[in-house]
Protein backbone atom coordinates (compact mmCIF):
# COMPACT_ATOMS: atom_id res chain seq x y z
CA UNK A 1 0.00 0.00 0.00
CA UNK A 2 1.70 3.24 -1.01
CA UNK A 3 -0.08 6.87 -1.89
CA UNK A 4 -0.43 7.75 -6.06
CA UNK A 5 2.00 10.50 -5.24
CA UNK A 6 4.78 8.02 -4.42
CA UNK A 7 3.72 5.73 -7.73
CA UNK A 8 3.68 8.54 -9.56
CA UNK A 9 7.39 9.79 -8.11
CA UNK A 10 8.59 5.93 -9.22
CA UNK A 11 6.25 4.91 -12.44
CA UNK A 12 7.23 1.82 -13.98
CA UNK A 13 9.16 3.16 -16.05
CA UNK A 14 11.55 5.19 -14.20
CA UNK A 15 12.30 1.66 -11.95
CA UNK A 16 12.55 -0.24 -15.64
CA UNK A 17 15.35 2.38 -16.97
CA UNK A 18 17.28 2.27 -12.85
CA UNK A 19 17.41 -1.78 -13.21
CA UNK A 20 18.52 -1.98 -17.01
CA UNK A 21 19.68 1.27 -17.81
CA UNK A 22 20.69 2.56 -21.58
CA UNK A 23 23.77 4.18 -22.17
CA UNK A 24 25.30 2.31 -20.06
CA UNK A 25 29.63 2.20 -20.06
CA UNK A 26 32.20 4.47 -20.61
CA UNK A 27 33.96 4.21 -23.79
CA UNK A 28 36.68 6.71 -23.51
CA UNK A 29 37.91 9.26 -26.16
CA UNK A 30 34.75 11.76 -25.70
CA UNK A 31 34.93 15.27 -26.52
CA UNK A 32 33.70 16.32 -23.20
CA UNK A 33 33.15 14.09 -19.94
CA UNK A 34 31.61 15.44 -16.94
CA UNK A 35 31.92 13.58 -13.11
CA UNK A 36 29.47 14.90 -10.80
CA UNK A 37 28.53 14.16 -7.27
CA UNK A 38 25.78 14.57 -4.98
CA UNK A 39 27.56 14.33 -1.33
CA UNK A 40 24.56 14.47 0.69
CA UNK A 41 23.74 10.61 -0.86
CA UNK A 42 26.69 9.86 -2.83
CA UNK A 43 24.88 9.76 -6.09
CA UNK A 44 27.40 9.85 -8.81
CA UNK A 45 26.96 9.96 -12.47
CA UNK A 46 30.18 10.41 -15.60
CA UNK A 47 28.87 11.20 -18.84
CA UNK A 48 30.71 11.14 -21.49
CA UNK A 49 29.61 13.49 -24.83
CA UNK A 50 31.43 12.64 -28.42
CA UNK A 51 30.57 14.42 -31.78
CA UNK A 52 30.53 12.97 -34.95
CA UNK A 53 31.46 13.70 -37.75
CA UNK A 54 27.83 15.04 -38.77
CA UNK A 55 28.10 17.19 -35.56
CA UNK A 56 25.79 14.99 -33.51
CA UNK A 57 26.34 14.51 -30.28
CA UNK A 58 26.42 10.54 -28.68
CA UNK A 59 26.58 10.05 -24.90
CA UNK A 60 27.83 7.25 -22.99
CA UNK A 61 27.55 7.23 -19.18
CA UNK A 62 28.24 5.38 -15.38
CA UNK A 63 27.19 5.91 -11.73
CA UNK A 64 25.45 4.47 -8.85
CA UNK A 65 23.24 5.51 -6.70
CA UNK A 66 19.28 5.95 -6.28
CA UNK A 67 16.57 4.95 -9.09
CA UNK A 68 15.67 8.26 -10.34
CA UNK A 69 19.35 9.54 -10.25
CA UNK A 70 20.22 6.40 -12.63
CA UNK A 71 17.08 6.31 -14.64
CA UNK A 72 17.57 9.97 -15.40
CA UNK A 73 21.07 9.02 -16.87
CA UNK A 74 19.18 6.56 -18.84
CA UNK A 75 16.29 8.26 -19.63
CA UNK A 76 18.91 11.27 -21.04
CA UNK A 77 20.64 8.21 -22.91
CA UNK A 78 17.49 7.09 -24.75
CA UNK A 79 16.31 11.11 -25.56
CA UNK A 80 19.66 11.16 -27.72
CA UNK A 81 19.16 7.87 -29.01
CA UNK A 82 21.42 7.90 -32.34
CA UNK A 83 22.76 11.47 -32.26
CA UNK A 84 21.25 14.77 -31.49
CA UNK A 85 22.70 18.47 -32.11
CA UNK A 86 24.17 20.20 -29.40
CA UNK A 87 21.49 23.01 -30.02
CA UNK A 88 18.55 20.47 -29.72
CA UNK A 89 20.20 19.24 -26.22
CA UNK A 90 20.41 22.71 -24.71
CA UNK A 91 16.65 23.30 -25.53
CA UNK A 92 15.91 20.14 -24.16
CA UNK A 93 18.07 20.26 -20.75
CA UNK A 94 16.64 23.67 -20.45
CA UNK A 95 13.30 22.83 -20.72
CA UNK A 96 13.80 19.87 -18.20
CA UNK A 97 15.16 21.99 -15.67
CA UNK A 98 12.44 23.67 -16.08
CA UNK A 99 9.90 21.32 -14.91
CA UNK A 100 11.98 19.84 -12.11
CA UNK A 101 12.01 23.44 -10.65
CA UNK A 102 8.56 24.12 -11.05
CA UNK A 103 7.78 22.02 -7.94
CA UNK A 104 5.09 20.28 -9.59
CA UNK A 105 3.17 23.00 -11.42
CA UNK A 106 4.70 22.37 -14.59
CA UNK A 107 4.67 19.44 -16.62
CA UNK A 108 7.70 17.73 -18.82
CA UNK A 109 7.49 18.33 -22.71
CA UNK A 110 6.90 14.67 -23.81
CA UNK A 111 7.22 15.78 -27.09
CA UNK A 112 10.57 17.20 -26.42
CA UNK A 113 11.88 14.85 -23.81
CA UNK A 114 10.24 11.82 -24.86
CA UNK A 115 9.68 9.20 -21.67
CA UNK A 116 12.16 11.41 -19.96
CA UNK A 117 8.84 13.21 -19.09
CA UNK A 118 8.13 10.52 -17.06
CA UNK A 119 10.69 11.78 -14.43
CA UNK A 120 7.79 14.93 -14.03
CA UNK A 121 6.64 13.47 -10.67
CA UNK A 122 10.28 14.52 -9.05
CA UNK A 123 9.85 17.93 -9.32
CA UNK A 124 7.31 17.99 -5.84
CA UNK A 125 10.08 16.08 -3.96
CA UNK A 126 12.31 19.02 -3.77
CA UNK A 127 14.86 17.14 -1.85
CA UNK A 128 15.03 14.66 -4.87
CA UNK A 129 15.22 17.48 -7.89
CA UNK A 130 18.71 17.20 -7.76
CA UNK A 131 19.04 13.41 -7.93
CA UNK A 132 17.17 13.45 -11.37
CA UNK A 133 18.86 16.59 -12.68
CA UNK A 134 22.34 14.91 -11.89
CA UNK A 135 22.90 13.61 -15.46
CA UNK A 136 21.59 16.58 -17.52
CA UNK A 137 23.80 18.79 -15.38
CA UNK A 138 26.89 16.54 -16.38
CA UNK A 139 25.61 16.54 -19.93
CA UNK A 140 25.48 20.15 -19.76
CA UNK A 141 29.38 20.47 -18.29
CA UNK A 142 30.17 18.16 -20.84
CA UNK A 143 28.66 19.51 -23.88
CA UNK A 144 30.48 23.00 -22.83
CA UNK A 145 33.72 21.24 -22.96
CA UNK A 146 32.95 19.47 -26.32
CA UNK A 147 32.16 23.10 -27.55
CA UNK A 148 35.37 24.87 -26.17
CA UNK B 1 11.08 37.68 40.40
CA UNK B 2 12.14 34.57 40.97
CA UNK B 3 14.83 33.10 41.98
CA UNK B 4 17.93 31.10 40.74
CA UNK B 5 17.00 28.27 42.51
CA UNK B 6 13.27 28.45 41.80
CA UNK B 7 13.93 28.79 38.45
CA UNK B 8 15.80 25.39 37.31
CA UNK B 9 14.54 23.59 39.98
CA UNK B 10 10.37 24.49 39.25
CA UNK B 11 11.42 23.13 35.81
CA UNK B 12 12.75 20.51 36.43
CA UNK B 13 10.24 19.11 37.98
CA UNK B 14 7.45 20.80 35.71
CA UNK B 15 9.83 19.45 32.84
CA UNK B 16 8.39 16.02 34.02
CA UNK B 17 5.19 16.31 35.36
CA UNK B 18 3.25 13.92 33.45
CA UNK B 19 6.32 11.39 33.35
CA UNK B 20 6.65 11.31 36.83
CA UNK B 21 3.15 10.47 37.53
CA UNK B 22 3.67 7.25 35.90
CA UNK B 23 6.79 6.16 37.86
CA UNK B 24 6.63 5.47 41.13
CA UNK B 25 10.07 4.87 43.67
CA UNK B 26 9.44 1.42 43.48
CA UNK B 27 10.14 1.22 40.13
CA UNK B 28 13.58 -0.17 39.21
CA UNK B 29 16.45 1.91 37.57
CA UNK B 30 17.22 -0.48 35.10
CA UNK B 31 13.72 -1.04 34.09
CA UNK B 32 12.51 -0.25 30.44
CA UNK B 33 9.66 2.36 30.71
CA UNK B 34 6.13 0.53 30.35
CA UNK B 35 3.99 1.45 27.45
CA UNK B 36 2.08 4.66 29.93
CA UNK B 37 5.38 6.41 30.74
CA UNK B 38 6.38 6.48 26.52
CA UNK B 39 2.80 7.36 26.51
CA UNK B 40 3.13 10.13 28.79
CA UNK B 41 6.25 11.10 27.83
CA UNK B 42 4.92 11.64 24.14
CA UNK B 43 2.28 14.22 25.05
CA UNK B 44 5.04 16.24 26.00
CA UNK B 45 6.13 16.63 22.50
CA UNK B 46 4.74 18.80 20.21
CA UNK B 47 6.13 17.35 17.37
CA UNK B 48 4.71 14.26 17.56
CA UNK B 49 0.88 15.27 17.66
CA UNK B 50 1.22 15.84 13.57
CA UNK B 51 0.59 13.69 10.94
CA UNK B 52 2.99 13.28 7.98
CA UNK B 53 1.79 12.00 4.64
CA UNK B 54 -1.68 10.77 5.66
CA UNK B 55 0.13 8.76 8.64
CA UNK B 56 1.26 9.64 12.12
CA UNK B 57 4.56 10.34 12.35
CA UNK B 58 7.30 7.91 13.30
CA UNK B 59 10.08 9.84 14.32
CA UNK B 60 12.97 7.46 14.18
CA UNK B 61 15.83 10.05 13.25
CA UNK B 62 17.07 10.88 16.78
CA UNK B 63 20.17 9.90 16.43
CA UNK B 64 20.88 13.05 14.10
CA UNK B 65 18.44 15.15 16.03
CA UNK B 66 16.14 14.69 18.78
CA UNK B 67 12.25 16.36 18.79
CA UNK B 68 12.16 18.61 21.86
CA UNK B 69 9.54 18.82 24.72
CA UNK B 70 7.47 21.67 25.74
CA UNK B 71 9.74 21.99 29.17
CA UNK B 72 12.54 23.16 27.34
CA UNK B 73 11.05 25.07 24.78
CA UNK B 74 9.57 26.80 27.39
CA UNK B 75 12.55 26.63 29.53
CA UNK B 76 14.37 28.81 27.02
CA UNK B 77 11.15 31.05 26.09
CA UNK B 78 11.11 32.28 29.41
CA UNK B 79 14.42 32.81 29.64
CA UNK B 80 14.45 35.36 26.75
CA UNK B 81 10.92 36.59 28.22
CA UNK B 82 12.17 37.17 31.41
CA UNK B 83 15.62 37.18 32.38
CA UNK B 84 17.72 38.19 28.84
CA UNK B 85 20.46 40.08 29.58
CA UNK B 86 24.34 39.75 28.72
CA UNK B 87 26.28 37.69 30.89
CA UNK B 88 29.40 37.91 32.80
CA UNK B 89 29.16 41.64 32.74
CA UNK B 90 26.76 44.28 33.91
CA UNK B 91 25.60 45.23 37.12
CA UNK B 92 22.85 45.36 36.78
CA UNK B 93 19.93 42.62 38.22
CA UNK B 94 19.54 41.22 34.66
CA UNK B 95 22.51 40.77 33.79
CA UNK B 96 23.23 39.08 37.37
CA UNK B 97 20.76 36.86 37.09
CA UNK B 98 21.55 35.93 33.65
CA UNK B 99 25.08 34.87 34.98
CA UNK B 100 23.68 32.80 37.83
CA UNK B 101 21.08 30.59 35.32
CA UNK B 102 24.51 30.07 32.50
CA UNK B 103 26.64 29.13 35.28
CA UNK B 104 23.88 26.88 37.20
CA UNK B 105 23.37 25.26 33.52
CA UNK B 106 27.35 24.57 33.54
CA UNK B 107 26.85 22.89 36.97
CA UNK B 108 24.12 21.30 35.54
CA UNK B 109 25.93 19.56 33.17
CA UNK B 110 29.24 18.95 35.18
CA UNK B 111 26.90 16.79 37.58
CA UNK B 112 25.07 15.31 34.76
CA UNK B 113 28.21 13.84 33.97
CA UNK B 114 30.29 13.70 36.58
CA UNK B 115 32.84 16.28 35.62
CA UNK B 116 33.86 19.45 38.06
CA UNK B 117 32.09 23.04 36.97
CA UNK B 118 35.18 24.23 35.34
CA UNK B 119 35.89 21.48 33.56
CA UNK B 120 32.87 21.96 31.09
CA UNK B 121 33.17 25.03 28.07
CA UNK B 122 30.45 25.84 26.25
CA UNK B 123 30.62 25.37 22.37
CA UNK B 124 28.08 26.13 19.39
CA UNK B 125 28.41 21.52 19.19
CA UNK B 126 30.80 18.65 19.64
CA UNK B 127 32.56 19.71 16.15
CA UNK B 128 33.42 22.87 17.35
CA UNK B 129 34.31 20.79 20.64
CA UNK B 130 36.34 18.75 19.04
CA UNK B 131 37.76 21.52 16.60
CA UNK B 132 38.46 23.59 19.97
CA UNK B 133 40.86 20.68 21.20
CA UNK B 134 42.53 19.80 17.68
CA UNK B 135 43.22 23.71 16.65
CA UNK B 136 44.14 24.43 20.86
CA UNK B 137 47.25 21.07 20.00
CA UNK B 138 48.14 22.85 17.05
CA UNK B 139 48.31 26.27 18.43
CA UNK B 140 50.58 24.66 21.04
CA UNK B 141 52.61 23.00 19.12
CA UNK B 142 53.41 25.91 16.70
CA UNK B 143 54.45 28.04 19.67
CA UNK B 144 56.32 25.65 21.93
CA UNK B 145 53.04 25.40 24.39
CA UNK B 146 52.94 22.80 27.01
CA UNK B 147 54.30 19.46 26.07
CA UNK B 148 51.22 17.53 27.31
CA UNK B 149 49.51 19.18 24.16
CA UNK B 150 51.72 19.96 21.76
CA UNK B 151 52.71 17.49 19.01
CA UNK B 152 55.59 17.26 17.08
CA UNK B 153 56.53 15.61 13.42
CA UNK B 154 56.84 11.45 13.85
CA UNK B 155 54.55 12.42 16.70
CA UNK B 156 51.07 9.86 16.11
CA UNK B 157 47.40 10.87 16.06
CA UNK B 158 45.14 7.67 16.47
CA UNK B 159 41.24 7.86 15.50
CA UNK B 160 39.18 4.65 14.85
CA UNK B 161 37.74 3.26 11.47
CA UNK B 162 33.73 3.95 12.95
CA UNK B 163 34.40 7.64 13.43
CA UNK B 164 32.10 10.08 12.19
CA UNK B 165 33.43 12.65 9.66
CA UNK B 166 33.58 15.32 12.58
CA UNK B 167 35.73 13.17 14.68
CA UNK B 168 37.92 12.11 11.92
CA UNK B 169 38.45 15.44 9.81
CA UNK B 170 39.87 17.73 12.18
CA UNK B 171 43.22 14.98 13.17
CA UNK B 172 43.50 14.62 9.41
CA UNK B 173 43.98 19.00 9.43
CA UNK B 174 46.08 18.47 12.99
CA UNK B 175 48.31 15.97 11.67
CA UNK B 176 48.99 17.98 8.37
CA UNK B 177 49.39 21.22 10.09
CA UNK B 178 51.53 19.70 12.79
CA UNK B 179 54.15 16.55 10.56
CA UNK B 180 51.99 13.93 12.79
CA UNK B 181 50.85 10.40 11.25
CA UNK B 182 47.24 9.67 11.35
CA UNK B 183 47.04 6.68 12.14
CA UNK B 184 43.36 4.38 12.70
CA UNK B 185 42.40 1.21 14.66
CA UNK B 186 40.62 -0.47 11.85
CA UNK B 187 37.40 -2.68 12.09
CA UNK B 188 36.24 -6.03 10.99
CA UNK B 189 33.62 -7.10 8.23
CA UNK B 190 31.10 -7.07 11.12
CA UNK B 191 32.13 -3.03 12.00
CA UNK B 192 33.40 -4.32 15.02
CA UNK B 193 36.87 -2.64 16.24
CA UNK B 194 39.43 -4.79 15.93
CA UNK B 195 41.60 -4.82 18.83
CA UNK B 196 43.91 -7.63 18.47
CA UNK B 197 46.94 -5.23 16.96
CA UNK B 198 45.98 -2.50 19.41
CA UNK B 199 49.35 -2.39 20.84
CA UNK B 200 50.71 -2.17 17.13
CA UNK B 201 48.29 0.87 16.40
CA UNK B 202 48.91 3.15 19.58
CA UNK B 203 52.07 3.63 20.06
CA UNK B 204 54.67 4.69 21.96
CA UNK B 205 54.71 7.68 19.65
CA UNK B 206 50.82 8.15 19.90
CA UNK B 207 49.94 11.56 21.52
CA UNK B 208 46.17 12.13 20.76
CA UNK B 209 43.56 9.04 20.54
CA UNK B 210 40.26 10.09 19.23
CA UNK B 211 36.94 7.54 19.11
CA UNK B 212 33.40 7.36 19.26
CA UNK B 213 31.55 6.33 22.22
CA UNK B 214 29.11 4.60 20.41
CA UNK B 215 29.01 4.28 16.42
CA UNK B 216 26.18 6.85 14.94
CA UNK B 217 26.28 3.95 12.23
CA UNK B 218 25.95 0.54 14.02
CA UNK B 219 24.59 1.14 17.63
CA UNK B 220 27.94 -0.73 19.06
CA UNK B 221 29.03 0.41 22.20
CA UNK B 222 32.98 0.78 22.05
CA UNK B 223 35.38 -0.74 24.81
CA UNK B 224 36.65 2.23 26.55
CA UNK B 225 38.01 1.03 29.18
CA UNK B 226 40.69 -1.12 26.62
CA UNK B 227 41.25 1.89 24.83
CA UNK B 228 41.91 3.99 27.12
CA UNK B 229 44.27 1.21 29.44
CA UNK B 230 46.34 1.05 26.56
CA UNK B 231 46.52 5.48 25.67
CA UNK B 232 47.67 6.00 29.08
CA UNK B 233 50.04 3.13 28.86
CA UNK B 234 51.84 5.26 26.02
CA UNK B 235 50.90 8.68 27.83
CA UNK B 236 48.30 9.65 25.08
CA UNK B 237 45.56 12.63 25.71
CA UNK B 238 42.01 10.64 24.85
CA UNK B 239 38.83 12.54 22.96
CA UNK B 240 35.49 10.82 23.41
CA UNK B 241 33.31 12.29 20.84
CA UNK B 242 30.04 11.04 23.05
CA UNK B 243 27.16 12.58 20.72
CA UNK B 244 25.47 8.75 20.84
CA UNK B 245 25.87 8.06 24.33
CA UNK B 246 25.18 10.72 26.72
CA UNK B 247 21.77 11.68 25.56
CA UNK B 248 21.08 7.99 25.96
CA UNK B 249 22.60 6.67 29.19
CA UNK B 250 24.65 7.46 32.46
CA UNK B 251 28.24 8.83 31.46
CA UNK B 252 30.45 9.46 33.92
CA UNK B 253 33.78 11.00 33.06
CA UNK B 254 35.65 10.06 36.07
CA UNK B 255 34.73 6.38 35.26
CA UNK B 256 35.38 6.27 31.85
CA UNK B 257 38.45 7.91 32.52
CA UNK B 258 38.77 9.83 29.60
CA UNK B 259 40.66 13.02 29.48
CA UNK B 260 38.22 14.94 26.78
CA UNK B 261 34.61 14.46 25.64
CA UNK B 262 32.25 16.20 23.45
CA UNK B 263 28.59 16.05 22.54
CA UNK B 264 25.98 17.79 21.42
CA UNK B 265 22.78 19.67 23.21
CA UNK B 266 20.37 19.71 20.18
CA UNK B 267 20.56 14.81 20.66
CA UNK B 268 19.34 15.04 23.76
CA UNK B 269 16.34 17.55 23.74
CA UNK B 270 18.02 20.50 24.37
CA UNK B 271 17.91 23.22 20.81
CA UNK B 272 20.69 23.70 18.10
CA UNK B 273 23.78 25.94 19.08
CA UNK B 274 24.68 24.50 22.50
CA UNK B 275 27.13 21.75 22.77
CA UNK B 276 29.52 20.67 25.51
CA UNK B 277 33.48 19.68 25.90
CA UNK B 278 34.28 18.09 28.67
CA UNK B 279 38.22 18.47 29.69
CA UNK B 280 40.50 17.78 32.45
CA UNK B 281 41.41 20.85 34.46
CA UNK B 282 45.19 20.53 33.87
CA UNK B 283 44.73 20.03 30.30
CA UNK B 284 42.34 22.59 29.65
CA UNK B 285 44.47 25.60 31.28
CA UNK B 286 47.70 23.89 29.04
CA UNK B 287 45.28 24.38 25.91
CA UNK B 288 45.73 27.82 24.19
CA UNK B 289 42.40 29.07 23.65
CA UNK B 290 40.98 28.38 19.90
CA UNK B 291 38.44 31.23 19.51
CA UNK B 292 39.77 34.99 20.94
CA UNK B 293 38.32 38.00 21.83
CA UNK B 294 36.14 39.46 24.61
CA UNK B 295 35.34 37.74 27.53
CA UNK B 296 38.55 34.94 27.67
CA UNK B 297 40.87 38.04 28.82
CA UNK B 298 42.61 39.05 31.98
CA UNK B 299 44.68 41.86 30.54
CA UNK B 300 44.49 43.11 27.38
CA UNK B 301 47.57 45.94 25.70
CA UNK B 302 47.95 46.78 22.19
CA UNK B 303 50.65 44.16 21.59
CA UNK B 304 49.19 41.74 23.40
CA UNK B 305 46.79 39.75 26.17
CA UNK B 306 46.62 37.63 29.40
CA UNK B 307 44.24 34.62 28.57
CA UNK B 308 41.56 33.73 32.08
CA UNK B 309 42.10 29.90 33.06
CA UNK B 310 39.49 27.20 32.08
CA UNK B 311 36.47 27.24 31.10
CA UNK B 312 36.29 31.14 30.37
CA UNK B 313 39.61 31.57 28.30
CA UNK B 314 37.40 28.53 25.60
CA UNK B 315 34.18 30.82 25.21
CA UNK B 316 35.52 34.18 23.60
CA UNK B 317 32.28 36.37 22.62
CA UNK B 318 28.62 36.45 23.32
CA UNK B 319 27.56 33.26 24.69
CA UNK B 320 24.45 30.45 23.54
CA UNK B 321 22.79 31.34 27.14
CA UNK B 322 19.35 30.50 25.89
CA UNK B 323 20.45 27.25 24.76
CA UNK B 324 22.84 26.70 27.66
CA UNK B 325 19.67 26.92 29.51
CA UNK B 326 17.50 24.83 27.72
CA UNK B 327 20.05 22.03 27.88
CA UNK B 328 20.09 22.51 31.61
CA UNK B 329 16.14 22.24 31.35
CA UNK B 330 16.60 18.99 28.78
CA UNK B 331 18.61 17.18 31.07
CA UNK B 332 16.37 17.82 34.35
CA UNK B 333 13.84 16.11 31.86
CA UNK B 334 15.77 12.97 31.18
CA UNK B 335 17.38 12.38 34.76
CA UNK B 336 13.84 12.79 36.16
CA UNK B 337 12.85 9.82 33.96
CA UNK B 338 16.48 7.97 34.91
CA UNK B 339 19.08 7.40 32.67
CA UNK B 340 19.46 3.89 33.46
CA UNK B 341 15.80 3.36 31.94
CA UNK B 342 16.32 5.21 29.22
CA UNK B 343 18.73 3.16 28.30
CA UNK B 344 16.82 -0.04 28.79
CA UNK B 345 13.93 1.45 26.92
CA UNK B 346 16.59 2.20 24.01
CA UNK B 347 18.09 -1.39 24.43
CA UNK B 348 15.00 -3.13 24.60
CA UNK B 349 13.24 -1.00 21.51
CA UNK B 350 17.13 -1.36 19.42
CA UNK B 351 17.22 -5.65 19.98
CA UNK B 352 13.44 -5.70 18.60
CA UNK B 353 14.40 -3.58 15.51
CA UNK B 354 17.91 -5.26 14.67
CA UNK B 355 16.19 -8.96 14.77
CA UNK B 356 12.69 -7.62 13.20
CA UNK B 357 15.28 -6.25 10.05
CA UNK B 358 17.74 -9.25 10.18
CA UNK B 359 14.43 -11.38 9.37
CA UNK B 360 13.99 -9.97 6.06
CA UNK B 361 15.50 -11.51 3.32
CA UNK B 362 17.97 -9.16 1.32
CA UNK B 363 17.90 -6.61 4.26
CA UNK B 364 21.83 -6.62 5.46
CA UNK B 365 22.05 -4.99 9.90
CA UNK B 366 25.34 -3.31 9.91
CA UNK B 367 26.74 -3.99 13.08
CA UNK B 368 26.37 -5.80 15.48
CA UNK B 369 24.86 -9.48 14.87
CA UNK B 370 21.65 -9.61 16.34
CA UNK B 371 21.59 -10.50 19.76
CA UNK B 372 24.89 -8.49 20.48
CA UNK B 373 25.01 -5.84 22.54
CA UNK B 374 23.41 -2.26 20.65
CA UNK B 375 21.86 0.94 21.69
CA UNK B 376 18.49 2.03 20.03
CA UNK B 377 19.74 2.53 16.60
CA UNK B 378 20.21 0.45 13.50
CA UNK B 379 21.29 0.74 9.86
CA UNK B 380 20.20 -1.32 7.15
CA UNK B 381 21.43 -2.20 3.54
CA UNK B 382 18.32 -3.24 1.23
CA UNK B 383 19.75 -5.35 -1.59
CA UNK B 384 18.93 -3.63 -4.93
CA UNK B 385 17.73 -0.28 -3.38
CA UNK B 386 19.35 2.75 -2.56
CA UNK B 387 18.67 4.09 0.53
CA UNK B 388 17.33 7.28 -1.00
CA UNK B 389 14.86 5.11 -2.56
CA UNK B 390 13.72 3.26 0.94
CA UNK B 391 13.80 6.79 2.93
CA UNK B 392 11.23 7.81 0.15
CA UNK B 393 9.03 4.60 0.51
CA UNK B 394 9.32 5.28 4.18
CA UNK B 395 8.51 9.02 4.30
CA UNK B 396 5.17 8.19 2.48
CA UNK B 397 4.21 5.85 4.79
CA UNK B 398 4.90 9.02 7.52
CA UNK B 399 8.56 7.26 8.76
CA UNK B 400 11.37 9.47 9.50
CA UNK B 401 14.74 8.21 9.08
CA UNK B 402 18.20 9.15 8.03
CA UNK B 403 19.01 7.82 4.81
CA UNK B 404 23.23 7.99 3.46
CA UNK B 405 26.28 7.36 5.09
CA UNK B 406 25.88 9.60 8.47
CA UNK B 407 28.74 11.28 8.04
CA UNK B 408 30.86 8.27 7.78
CA UNK B 409 32.10 7.78 4.25
CA UNK B 410 35.04 5.53 4.97
CA UNK B 411 32.90 2.91 7.70
CA UNK B 412 30.40 2.79 4.97
CA UNK B 413 33.20 1.72 2.13
CA UNK B 414 34.73 -0.58 4.75
CA UNK B 415 31.54 -2.36 4.58
CA UNK B 416 31.26 -2.63 1.38
CA UNK B 417 28.31 -0.23 1.05
CA UNK B 418 27.74 3.41 0.03
CA UNK B 419 25.03 4.04 1.88
CA UNK B 420 22.70 3.11 4.56
CA UNK B 421 18.82 3.61 6.15
CA UNK B 422 19.24 4.32 9.65
CA UNK B 423 16.35 4.46 12.43
CA UNK B 424 17.53 6.03 15.60
CA UNK B 425 15.42 5.57 19.06
CA UNK B 426 14.66 7.79 21.60
CA UNK B 427 12.56 7.89 24.88
CA UNK B 428 9.44 8.47 22.75
CA UNK B 429 9.71 5.99 20.96
CA UNK B 430 7.21 2.88 20.34
CA UNK B 431 7.12 -0.38 19.66
CA UNK B 432 4.37 0.07 17.39
CA UNK B 433 6.75 3.03 15.43
CA UNK B 434 9.73 0.17 15.54
CA UNK B 435 7.56 -2.63 14.12
CA UNK B 436 6.20 -0.13 11.26
CA UNK B 437 10.14 0.68 10.21
CA UNK B 438 10.37 -2.96 9.66
CA UNK B 439 7.40 -3.40 7.81
CA UNK B 440 7.76 -0.26 5.89
CA UNK B 441 11.50 -2.16 5.20
CA UNK B 442 9.86 -5.13 4.13
CA UNK B 443 7.51 -3.67 1.85
CA UNK B 444 9.99 -1.70 -0.19
CA UNK B 445 11.14 -4.29 -1.45
CA UNK B 446 8.01 -5.34 -3.16
CA UNK B 447 7.42 -1.49 -4.11
CA UNK B 448 10.94 -1.90 -5.79
CA UNK B 449 10.38 -4.83 -7.26
CA UNK B 450 13.78 -6.38 -6.01
CA UNK B 451 11.44 -9.15 -3.80
CA UNK B 452 12.49 -12.47 -5.69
Amino acid sequence: MSSSELQSLYQEIILDHSRQPIGFGLVGNADGSSHQLNPTCGDEVTLEIAIDEHGLAHVHWEGHGCAISQASASLFSEMVGDGMSLDALDERIESFRTAMRSRGKIQPDEELLGDAAALGGVSRYIARVKCAMLAWVAAEDAIAQARA
Amino acid sequence: MRSLRQYSGAHRLEGTTESRTAITPATPTDHALTPSEVSAIRADFPSLQQEVNGHPLAYLDSGATSLKPRQVLDAEREFYERHNSAVHRGAHTLAALATEFFEDARATVARFIGAAEDEVVWTSNATEAINLVAYGISAASARGGADAVSLRAGDEIVVTEQEHHANLIPWQELASRTGATLRFIPVDDAGELMLDGLDETITERARVVAFTHVSNVLGSISPVDRIVARAREVGAITVLDACQSVPHMAVDVASLDVDFMAFSGHKMLAPTGIGVLYGRRELLNALPPFLTGGSMITTVTMERAEYLPAPQRFEAGTQRVSQAVALAAAIGYLEAIGMDRIAAHEAALGARLADGLAAIEGVRVLGPVAGAERVGLASVDVAGIHSHDVGQFLDDRGIAARVGHHCAQPLHRRLGVTSSTRASIYIYTTEEEVDRFIEAVADSRDFFGVRP
